[in-house]
């Protein structure tokens, strides 16, 4: 590992990761911090009864799988849009381009509605699907659609930067040595962009687990089969037991941590050994 | 690195402090938080009363409006939104004003008829020429009807529709908290989906042409013709229904530290007179007025109602009752 | 020519991609899209003019413009900082470091509002010593930017660490040890190699903090005409059936991101023009540092 020498040859360290911890402290964790002080107010007993109620363990599993099919296709369809965007030129590239972020400058109750409208049974799309038995809006998966939506832009933008960087001349070496264009993909090209997909899949799965404006009028918020559990945690304070959705938020934050540092920990290991391989070479 | 990095900090931290810097409305002015369809009506009323207030004390008074979901605007108030005035549509959220302090523990009896200076009632909405042939309460039981309400833990229009229900169901013959759950509960299961909130229901009912009767506010029928012509739908008016009453208060311990107490006093008072409710009228709200509500008999038509205390015993009761966490809403979906 | 083939895929495949990747995002992008403007229009241009000319939409546009302002520096000085200790130097308890950056995602909008009024609130751990001092934070424009600084917190820094651990720290440390100082280390050879990366998490970010709706709605207050953000003023006018004005304000935020799509090509054309200028003057330079020219001219 290089990483001893390069401590003492690259400046920054100390102010980098300080300023980085100081502002991670005052956004991030003081706020969550108030959180998890709030629902420490329940007894232990009473956390356990609030996270594991039915509801709320039938509306964790709807958002948790929701989130995951989500970022599923969002890994696949991002891969596939950021390559296509990188590599090929085709007219009204440059629109396609900038059109990727609507899903973040669109409000989500917005996002939320015109979904709803276009795959409602009288909708755009709806009105074809509807007819083969295919029921999207006010059913589980309308939440995987509102959920992709709202996800979209991550797989793409982390991987264009990547996939720019990548050198042709890789390539080109790898297709005088006898490569075909597929086994250049999954040697070459893959292993360099499966950590950067990997950081989107985290980063679309993560946000689709948050989400609310949009899913709830896509939903139907049916009790036990397509009700998030944002819901219920406005459910609750709607009744003013700030406290009770505390403890909700707390447990998909704890659920969520756990989550992500695995596939953190994954694509840090996935890295490394690229970079280390990428290094030898 | 570090000294060339500290401009770009001086700017972002100047940029934040300059934000935290900004100065407080300095005139005389009120802040009324409200619930969100209340716009237009404080919209037409609040040059009403600035005129009304200017020829009485010769003050010139600025109204800011501050509109949201009922019991999100109040849980902002008791965290320090500094609104001289609350006017919502129902009385849990005042209640818990009240609760914390914010306003009088006896508000509904600081001003006439429970504090709320106009009322509205639950109706249907069918399809043109109702072709469920759809006429009442027992008529959103029946199997096959597909019934369109907001979710009743998330939204006031939702809490009343479903009180309505559970009202009707009580007053049969015979009609006892039992016999009202079974029904409701026939109701609930007549409902595709829980729309979010009274807007959210509306466009499933009249842009996605889902379900057969929408159940709304009476003042919000009107909203609907307006927004979506009035030859898509017709209004059906049950025997009997609930009646929504809107409750207004001062938040005390605001006008306390504004000084604003007279002024705040006499905006809700002003509701009262003929002005507001010709206001309330106009904007398809129930004037207490009786008078008032004789010249706009035509777009009342008479209705049998029940309130939330004589049905209920108060909301204090039937709150908990039917829509905390385990109530009667709760206990309808853990059947299954 | 024979090379050129070979590193590109067969014209077929190249179709195939493109019209998959298409209809995707037409399905969930264009469409969305096409039916926010129809509803935005569906009263005439007149009525959709009249709709962002009210005072209440003007000053949202104008707030949600501030807040944009405050967040984006925030963020990318954050986001810097961040991926240069992360994905240059070794330490231990990276992944949970990267995990923490990332949390703000996966709290939902509504908690990451409440949080705020746990700790600002009137009845939250700092109310009273605000309040004393007559500091507002909450329901008012400092409350949004944290609200806004919270939710848009991971886009530059998640950006940007991928990007620069696959690239490796050759390149600096190359620079470094030629004798370029950090500062010029950064401008010479990390900034151009990490432009575009941090490009796109500025422009993610400005787009979330622009639309950003859960979170703000619960710190704003609402109160129109002065803590109402944009998103904020559409849900109210949608609430109000007021579904033309909602959705003109709705294709507003939508204009706004295809804006990225200027500034994306004000940047390439600028970045093409110095790099031009750059091996024009300093190709001696340029010569002894290989990589990082080699990269910067791409």
């Amino acid at each position: 590992m290089p990483a001893a020498a390069s401590r003492s040859v690259l400046p920054g360290f100390r102010i980098g990761l300080g300023y980085t911890l100081f502002y991670l402290s005052l956004i991030v964790l003081l706020p969550l911090s108030a959180l998890v002080f709030k629902s420490a107010q329940l007894s232990a007993e009473q956390f356990w009864a609030i996270a594991t109620g039915e509801r709320a363990l039938a509306s964790l599993r709807v958002t948790f799988g929701a989130s995951l099919i989500a970022a599923l296709i969002n890994a696949f369809f991002g891969l596939l849009t950021a390559w296509v965007l990188v590599r090929y030129s085709f007219p009204g590239k440059r629109f396609v381009d900038a059109l990727v972020d609507l899903p973040f400058a669109l409000p989500t109750a917005v996002a939320g509605i015109t979904l709803a409208t276009l795959y409602a049974g009288n909708g755009w799309i709806g009105q074809y699907l509807e007819p083969l038995g295919f029921k999207v809006a006010y059913t589980p998966v309308g939440i995987v659609v509102a959920l992709t939506f709202i996800s979209l832009p991550f797989v793409v933008r982390t991987l264009q930067p990547v996939i720019e960087d990548i050198e042709p001349e890789i390539e080109e070496a790898a297709a005088t040595l006898g490569a075909t264009r597929w086994q250049t993909f999954q040697r070459v090209l893959l292993p360099a962009i499966v950590p950067a997909l990997l950081t989107g899949f985290t980063l679309a799965f993560s946000r689709a687990i948050g989400e609310y404006g949009s899913v709830i009028f896509i939903a139907g918020n049916m009790p036990f089969i397509s009700e998030i559990t944002p819901l219920l945690i406005v459910a609750k304070l709607e009744q003013y037991d700030i406290v009770g959705a505390t403890a909700l938020a707390v447990v998909m934050l704890l659920i969520s941590f756990v989550l992500l540092l695995a596939v953190n920990a994954l694509q840090w290991r996935l890295a490394n050994r690229h970079s280390a391989t990428g290094g030898r070479e | 690195m570090f000294r060339s990095l500290r401009p770009l900090a001086f700017a972002a931290v100047f940029g934040l402090s300059s934000a935290f810097a900004l100065p407080a409305a300095a005139e005389l002015n009120l802040l009324n938080a409200s619930y969100d369809v209340a716009r237009d009506f404080y919209k037409d009323y609040n040059p009403l009363f600035q005129k009304y207030w200017k020829a009485k004390s010769s003050e010139t008074i600025e109204i800011r409006q501050s509109h949201g979901g009922s019991s999100k605007q109040v849980r902002a108030v008791a965290d320090g939104l500094e609104a001289d005035v609350v006017t919502m549509n129902q009385s849990p959220d005042v209640d818990f004003l009240a609760e914390k302090g914010l306003v009088a523990r006896d508000y509904t009896k600081k001003f006439p008829n429970n504090a709320s200076p106009y009322t509205s009632t639950m109706v249907f909405i069918v399809r043109k020429g109702n072709p469920r042939a759809i006429r009442d309460w027992s008529d959103l039981g029946r199997d096959g009807v597909q019934v369109i309400l907001p979710h009743p833990k998330t939204s006031g229009n939702g809490r009343y529709s479903y009180l309505a229900a559970w009202g009707y169901a009580l007053r049969q013959p015979g009609g006892n908290d039992k016999t009202a759950q079974e029904f409701v509960s026939r109701v609930l299961k007549n409902a595709p989906l829980f729309a979010t909130g009274g807007r959210d229901a509306t466009t499933t009912f009249m842009q996605r042409r889902i379900g057969d009767v929408l159940v709304s506010f009476e003042c919000e029928a009107e909203l609907i013709a307006r927004e979506f012509g009035r030859g898509e739908f017709e209004v059906v008016y049950p025997a009997q229904s609930i009646l929504a009453e809107f409750p207004v208060a001062v938040v005390e311990r605001v006008v306390d530290k504004k000084g604003t107490r007279r002024e705040a006093q006499a905006y809700l008072d002003y509701l009262w007179s003929k002005e507001g409710q010709e206001n309330a009228a106009q904007n398809y709200l129930r004037p207490r007025d009786a008078e008032v509500l004789k010249k706009y008999s035509a777009q009342f038509p008479a209705i049998k109602t029940f309130t939330v205390d004589e049905v209920f015993g108060g909301w204090s009761k039937a709150f908990p009752a039917h829509f905390r966490d385990g109530g009667s809403f709760d206990q309808i979906y853990q059947q299954k | 020519m024979s090379t050129r083939r070979a590193i590109t895929e067969p014209r077929w495949v190249r179709l195939l991609l493109t019209t998959v990747a298409l209809l995707f995002l037409g399905c969930f992008l264009a469409l969305p899209l096409a039916a926010v403007f129809v509803e935005a229009f569906a009263a005439g241009v007149p009525a959709y003019l009249k709709a962002l000319s009210e005072p209440e939409a003007m000053s949202a546009i104008w707030l949600t413009l501030l807040v944009a302002a405050i967040a984006l520096p925030c963020n990318v000085l954050f986001g810097v900082a961040a991926a240069w200790s992360i994905a240059r130097f070794e330490f231990r308890g990276k992944a949970a470091l990267i995990t923490l950056i990332d949390l703000p995602f996966a709290v939902s909008p509504v908690v990451a509002g409440l949080v705020f009024v746990l700790l600002f609130g009137s009845q939250g751990l700092f109310g009273q010593w605000l309040s004393a001092h007559d500091i507002k934070i909450i329901f008012a424009v400092p409350g949004i930017a944290l609200a806004t600084l919270f939710v848009t917190f991971p886009f530059v820094a998640r950006e940007l660490i991928p990007l620069m651990q696959a690239q490796g720290r050759d390149e600096e440390e190359a620079a470094v040890s030629l004798g370029a100082s950090g500062w010029q280390m950064f401008w010479r050879v990390t900034l151009p190699n990490i432009k575009w990366g941090l490009l796109y998490g500025v422009i993610l970010a400005n787009a979330r903090a622009m639309g950003e709706f859960g979170a703000v709605s619960v710190v704003s207050g609402h109160i129109r005409g002065e803590t109402n953000t944009l998103p904020l003023h559409v849900e109210i006018l949608y609430n109000e059936y007021n579904q033309v004005g909602a959705f003109a304000a709705a294709s507003v935020l939508a204009l706004l991101a295809l804006v990225t799509l200027i500034a994306k090509t004000v940047v390439e054309w600028r970045m093409r023009h110095e790099t031009e200028m750059l091996s024009a003057s300093l190709s001696p330079e340029a010569a002894g540092a290989p990589p990082a020219a080699a990269s910067a001219a791409r």
